[in-house]
């Protein structure tokens, strides 16, 4: 696993508050690196006051987190700051998770997160520090392949935690300056680590995925944002038609649904039923049985390759379509765009989404990922 | 690490007369300033002789200081005060778009209870035309609130012209002295103002506590409700040793201004010379005329001022940029973006606040720090910041 080389340059840990970057900070330490600790503020919780009814816990950028963490840097004596990333997260997130959420697509906020605030903005701003390495409390592993000297990205010891599926747009430059020193650990090692080493968050709640969007409600924070914005859009409405074209009932915007969701569609019928497809410029909703949510192809754009430098002939692969989704034999085809990849499953898969990823594995190499059309 | 501090516009440090003087008095004042008796009286002496220092400090006299929390309470007391003994069906207040968020929030709330504001802008100067305010006058103005220096450039507002208005309109005028104290000389007579804030950390005296000058006549409320202290004007058990803490530092800052002036003006042109020879595409934000000899606010096009602040001070120097929110990361300044500051250049910009302890030699290593930093960022980022 890739450690760091570099003994005479600080490296900052991106620092949340929670146990993990807690235990990657003091885990650093230890071994004698010096360390700087940085926390993101991303957004303020205070923004949107009326989704914040439940009191916030287990949310990012709270006050709270901030506290938890300049505890910890407090108690390592590790030089300590938070940074302004707010603007960049909002142009970059929370408006892209926007648009594609209002397209009918459902994204995912946190692999842009990634690509262009935690292992872009942040590393610039590591290395403005005058840090050359930044470490996350991220669960994967990065080794390198020393025939090619490609860096590659590999699920983590701890299968439960991996978290992968959300790092596919690593770059080679990216991989270069980065550490995920608990890739090798399981999370119940890492908790007795924070406490043999006394940190004072190692009995902390972990946090939830979407850290801006509170309990989520997509659909309230959307409304919510775009409110506080001014640009609180028209109530839409639709149908909600089955396979077969009969209409079952109606709905308030496409936005609220999420393929393979079942519950929340306010219809009564015999047999379940489940969204199929949504469709924004006719705010339609198809829905249909568990059979009809099987797909056997997808394609995905904007591919970024990880540990293959490319896909010069078709090969065979695993592929997950969510983060729980459990990776499926498939076949990987290229096609006229070199970023663009056709995915032949060997079974018929439930629930394949666009706007989610779709990352390929050959084992716990991650291969590289896109996103689903 | 030797550590180097150049920020001390956001606090300074105490000096060694005031906690001398200060230790004196906690080990030994301990009644209540409002007994009969002897304790009572001997803390009653010490808080009068305070009185007498702060007042001597702006030329005001003994009766006219209000002490209060700090430089916060005062511009709170002030506005407040003023607003609220009004009885009008309509009150309007104006006050600069570069004050300090103790003034701008105070504002807002005021807005809140239904009072009208009128923020003035200011040019690049950073320096406010008191025609402007003339202009923003209406027949139900009850106060005027511009600060004497702004925090982040250093410039001065012409606080006597701005009282020629305010008094030919007969309307009130406060004046935010929070950092003019102490860099320049202050003289509440000729300044003409009715009310001025002052506050005892920016002067070398602990945080906590801070006076308000209230011109005799004046007439305002209370917005703390108890005893009879300080008049009827500001009810609390006076803090006695807080008191003799900031008397003692406003006697430090009376006795050394002259010298204070004419060095720290040498060591900060130093600063900015040395700076601006040796970085491409830097300047100084705001009038560099017209300005406290101790501040320089500089842009350096391309960088992210925040990184350049955590870059010095892993390398021991303290400088600051923006403004903290409360998780402690940086806001962009809005009195940056009131002088006409792009988003960029307001994150790109930096100010540097000497004060009494700085060298030479300390400034000489400074501006090798910022050179070197500089340099670094903008090599390994090409900023590409969101227009926020």
């Amino acid at each position: 696993m890739r450690e760091s080389s570099i003994l005479n340059q600080p490296i900052a840990v991106a620092m949340s508050g929670g146990v993990d970057s807690s235990t990657v900070a003091a885990l650093l330490v230890a071994r004698g690196h010096s360390v700087v600790g940085l926390t993101m503020q991303l957004w303020n919780q205070r923004r949107l006051p009326e989704l914040a009814a439940d009191g916030g816990t287990g949310r990012c950028c709270s006050l709270d987190d901030v506290y938890d963490a300049r505890r910890v840097a407090e108690q390592l004596g590790i030089p300590y700051y938070v940074v302004n990333f707010e603007a960049e997260f909002e142009r970059q997130v929370v408006e892209p998770f926007l648009s594609e959420y209002l397209a009918g697509r459902t994204p995912i906020p946190c692999t842009l997160c990634n690509n262009f605030i935690k292992f872009d903005r942040f590393i610039d701003m590591a290395q403005g520090v005058g840090a050359a390495e930044i470490a996350t409390g991220h669960y994967a592993r990065i080794t390198r392949d020393l025939s090619t000297g490609r860096y590659q990205l590999r699920k983590a010891a701890d299968c439960g935690k991996d978290q992968t599926y959300f790092l596919f747009g690593l770059t080679q430059s990216q991989l270069a300056r980065t550490l995920f020193p608990l890739g090798e650990m399981t999370k119940s090692e890492v908790r007795a680590l924070a406490e043999s080493m006394g940190l004072a968050v190692a009995a902390k709640q972990d946090s939830q995925e979407i850290c801006f969007v509170p309990n989520g409600d997509y659909g309230a924070f959307l409304d919510a944002y775009l409110r506080s914005k001014g640009r609180e859009r028209a109530v839409e409405r639709g149908e909600i038609v089955t396979t077969g074209g009969r209409t079952v009932g109606t709905h308030t915007g496409v936005h609220h649904f999420t393929v393979g969701q079942r519950r929340g569609l306010g219809i009564a019928t015999g047999e379940p039923l489940y969204v199929i497809s949504t469709d924004a410029a006719t705010q339609r909703v198809v829905v249909g049985s568990n059979e009809e949510l099987l797909r056997a192809r997808l394609a995905a754009n904007k591919v970024n390759w990880v540990s293959w430098p490319g896909l010069p002939a078709s090969a065979r692969a695993q592929v997950k379509v969510r983060n729980k989704h459990v990776a499926a034999p498939a076949t990987l085809h290229p096609t006229a765009w070199p970023d663009r990849v056709e995915v032949h499953f060997d079974e018929p898969q439930r629930a394949v989404t666009p706007g989610q990823a779709a990352v390929f594995y050959d084992s716990d190499l991650v291969l590289g990922g896109g996103w689903i059309e | 690490m030797e550590r180097y501090y150049f920020d001390h516009n956001a606090t300074t440090p105490v000096s060694p007369e005031v906690i001398q003087t200060m230790l004196g008095c906690l080990a030994e004042v301990y009644g209540n300033a409002s007994s009969i008796h002897h304790f009572g009286q001997m803390a009653k002496q010490r808080l009068e002789m305070a009185r007498r220092q702060s007042a001597a400090l702006v030329n005001c006299r003994p009766q006219e200081i209000v002490f209060t929390s700090g430089g916060t309470e005062a511009d709170n007391l002030a506005l407040f005060g003023v607003v609220r003994y009004s009885k009008r069906p309509q009150r309007h207040l104006v006050a600069t778009a570069i004050e300090h968020p103790a003034v701008l929030n105070a504002c807002a709330q005021l807005e809140r209870e239904g009072v009208e504001v009128t923020y003035v802008r200011v040019g690049a100067s950073g320096v406010v035309d008191p025609d402007d305010i003339r202009r923003a006058l209406r027949p139900s103005t009850v106060l005027v609130s511009v600060m004497h220096v702004n925090n982040e450039l250093g410039t001065m507002q012409p606080m006597a012209e701005i009282a020629r208005v305010t008094r030919e309109a007969a309307v009130y005028l406060h004046c935010d002295g929070v950092q003019a104290l102490g860099k320049i000389p202050v003289d509440v007579p000729s300044l003409g103002v009715d009310l001025y804030s002052m506050s005892g950390h920016k002067i070398y005296a602990p945080k906590g506590l801070g006076a308000l000058f209230v011109r005799k006549g004046t007439r305002m409320s209370s917005i703390l409700f108890g005893g009879h202290h300080e008049r009827e004007r500001r009810p609390g058990t006076e803090n006695v040793p807080g008191a003799v803490a900031l008397g003692c530092a406003a006697e430090v800052a009376a006795g050394d201004l002259a010298t204070q002036v004419t060095e720290l003006a040498m060591l900060r042109d130093r600063l900015e010379k040395g700076i601006l020879e040796r970085i491409p595409d830097a300047g100084v934000n705001g009038a560099r005329r017209s300005r406290t000899p101790n501040t320089s606010n500089i842009y350096f096009d391309g960088i992210d001022g925040e990184a350049l602040v955590i870059a010095l001070d892993l390398r021991g120097f303290a400088v600051s940029t923006g403004a903290a929110c409360s998780s402690g990361a940086v806001e962009p300044s809005h009195v940056l973006t009131a002088i006409g500051l792009t988003a960029e250049r307001a994150r790109a910009s930096i100010r540097f606040s000497l004060g009494r302890s700085n060298t030479r030699e300390q400034v000489d290593a400074l501006i090798h720090a910022v050179e070197d930093s500089v340099r670094h960022l903008r090599k390994i980022s090409p900023v590409v910041h969101a227009n926020a």
